[in-house]
């Protein structure tokens, strides 16, 4: 196997692997503070992709400008979701929440595909076409600026969970709600915010690989489970197991790419999510989660 | 109540003598899915393990019948029983993996969407079934290869299927086994601790409802003709399987049977009515839209309701 191929394909995986994380730290979020896993994950993705193209092709913004209005949007829209339904089921079984969530990644992705057709599009970027050559392996700028901007949201959001007020109650409510309660916490207001916060990792994450990766309504699921896999192998609710899991993953759908057929590559992805599950279901880096 | 279920049934005997050939259609799809959304609600209704990947079992039984007919030349009524075992079979490893590594709610879910997803792209991936181009069936009308010339003989088949399995379903539902998969979803550690093998009764569960699945599986290749691995092990189907139960009142006797009634109309009409304008995925949201407002209105379904009205009518008359 040829050296260059695997230091590509290394590069090329960490690169991506900043929108893995950002994606799995919104879902992580919701997770570890409502314990509610958001189904619909992926489609709210697939909407901020939706966004960013709707603003690029009508409006002439550029996604790598465009993903600030596409996570205002999304936050708004998790927000929403959050005080209309999942607030009313927030203490129903497991089974409940997975089944509205259900329902509400249904009409997320045929309201799509009803919008905009089944045809997959991709947002044109000028940065996407402009390739800069480390030695023998080249490097595509679209990827490196949708990775620094990943980054530095993700750091931001870590910075705003340690730093700030409404970050510490959020913690503060996913630790102990009752505690919280307790304390005079609006925990609904907590549960809005993170929701919302989770929503817009998402639909940023959407818009920055908006112009890379081509998208179809009915991506949502793959994109999903992805993140289903990246928050169970950092341990569901870690917010730094989801950070990593996602360049981990990222990397190792890269290398796969290469030594396997790319239609193998979900392939490999599910049977890992099943290994995982089986094995360790608290994750690498989590705490046994009860 | 057993004289009205007679009655329904009767009712149905002598319906395809008035029926025109579409709404024929629409009731093969009505008991099709019920009979399939029967099969998962003992394992998802009674058991309470909620699994999104029953489309893997049907995608079983209708490739394993309809290879088993095409190359080997076997009748499809003994395949459809090779197939609802190697359904079967797939649901004891699913099961137990499950079971036994003691995955519960998303877990649950995330391994058997997972196991379905990998027989996709597995089909989807091997030309021996025909890969991504789908696998068909030539049609002869030849019954003794599950193939009838006239509608009505699919319409009878698949209310029998229904029937059977919701009076396997009523059955189960009296003895002990049936007390068992329902203490089991209302509290599966009181269970345990009063010395139920639970994980025994959630394997039977399984093994039952990946059997019946996988039979059904029979019907949909003879019927349809034509095997795409997308529709047949894709998460959609799984979902037009659940949504029923849930609809109707999942871990009830007739809850899935009202679930197909209420759903497969609307689905068969929206299809055609939505179709028509270009509108490929709205039938899809109006079902989102329905599983959230059960989930938030009616978390027990429709059927508590029915049988209250029905009740309340009997204490009237």
């Amino acid at each position: 196997m040829d050296a260059t191929l695997i230091a590509q394909s290394l590069l090329s995986g960490v690169l991506f692997g900043g929108v893995y994380s950002l994606m799995a730290v919104g879902l992580t979020l919701i997770f570890g503070v409502m314990r509610v896993v958001n189904f619909a994950h992926g489609d709210m993705m697939i909407w901020g992709m939706y966004l960013a193209w709707l603003l690029a092709t009508r409006l002439g913004v550029d996604p790598y400008l465009g993903f600030v209005v596409c996570a205002g949007v999304l936050f708004v829209f998790g927000a929403l979701i959050q005080r209309l339904l999942v607030d009313r089921i927030v203490d129903a079984p497991h089974e409940m929440q997975i089944l509205l969530m259900l329902g509400v990644a249904l009409v997320l992705e045929n309201g799509a595909l009803v919008a905009f057709g089944p045809d997959p599009q991709r947002v044109r970027s000028p940065l996407r076409a402009a390739t800069v050559w480390l030695g023998p392996v080249f490097v595509d700028v679209a990827r490196v600026v949708a990775f620094a901007v990943a980054m530095a949201l993700t750091f931001a959001l870590f910075l705003f969970l340690t730093r700030t007020d409404l970050g510490r109650t959020m913690r503060a409510a996913a630790d102990n709600t009752y505690g919280a309660l307790v304390i005079g916490t609006d925990v609904r207001r907590v549960y809005a915010a993170a929701f919302g916060i989770g929503a817009a990792c998402v639909g940023a994450a959407g818009a920055l690989v908006s112009p890379i990766l081509p998208f179809q309504p009915t991506g949502g699921l793959s994109l999903a489970v992805t993140s289903f896999n990246i928050v169970i192998i950092g341990g569901l609710g870690s917010l730094s197991g989801a950070f990593l899991g996602g360049l981990l993953v990222s990397v190792a759908e890269s290398l796969g790419a290469v030594f396997l057929s790319p239609s193998m590559k979900e392939l490999v992805s599910f049977s890992l999510l099943i290994v995982i599950l089986l094995l360790r279901p608290a994750g690498l880096f989590g705490k046994a989660v009860t | 109540m057993r004289l009205l279920a007679l009655a329904a049934v009767a009712v149905l005997v002598v319906l395809p003598a008035v029926l025109s050939s579409y709404a024929i259609t629409v009731f093969i799809f009505i008991f099709f899915y019920a009979y399939l959304s029967q099969a998962w609600n003992i394992v998802g209704g009674y058991a309470g393990q909620l699994s999104a990947g029953h489309a893997a079992f049907l995608g079983i039984g209708a490739y394993a019948s309809a290879l088993l007919s095409v190359q080997a030349g076997l009748t499809p009524w003994i395949g459809m029983f090779v197939g609802g075992a190697l359904s079967a079979l797939l649901g004891t490893v699913i099961g137990y993996l499950g079971f036994r590594f003691g995955l519960r709610g998303f877990y649950f879910v995330l391994l058997t969407v997972a196991f379905a997803e990998i027989c996709r792209i597995v089909a989807l991936n091997t030309d021996a079934v025909g890969g991504a181009l789908g696998y068909y069936i030539t049609f002869t009308g030849n019954p003794r290869q599950f193939q009838f010339q006239d509608n009505r003989v699919y319409y009878y088949v698949a209310l029998g299927l229904m029937l059977a399995a919701t009076g396997l379903v009523a059955v189960l539902e009296r003895r002990r086994f049936g007390a068992y998969l329902a203490a089991i979803r209302q509290d599966e550690s009181a269970c345990e601790a009063l010395g139920v093998n639970t994980f025994r009764y959630k394997m039977l569960a399984m093994v039952i409802s990946s059997f019946l699945t996988g039979i059904g599986g029979t019907f949909y290749a003879f019927y349809l003709f034509s095997l795409q691995p997308n529709a047949v092990f894709g998460i959609p189907l799984s979902v037009e399987i659940i949504i029923r139960a849930i609809v109707g009142g999942a871990g009830t006797v007739l809850g899935p049977v009202l679930g197909s009634f209420i759903l497969s109309p609307l689905a068969e009409l929206s299809r055609t009515y939505f179709a028509s304008g270009g509108w490929t995925g709205a039938h899809l949201i109006v079902y989102g839209g329905l599983l959230i407002a059960v989930v938030l209105f009616l978390p027990q379904g429709a059927y508590p309701y029915l049988a209250r009205w029905l009740g309340a009518r009997k204490g009237a008359s």
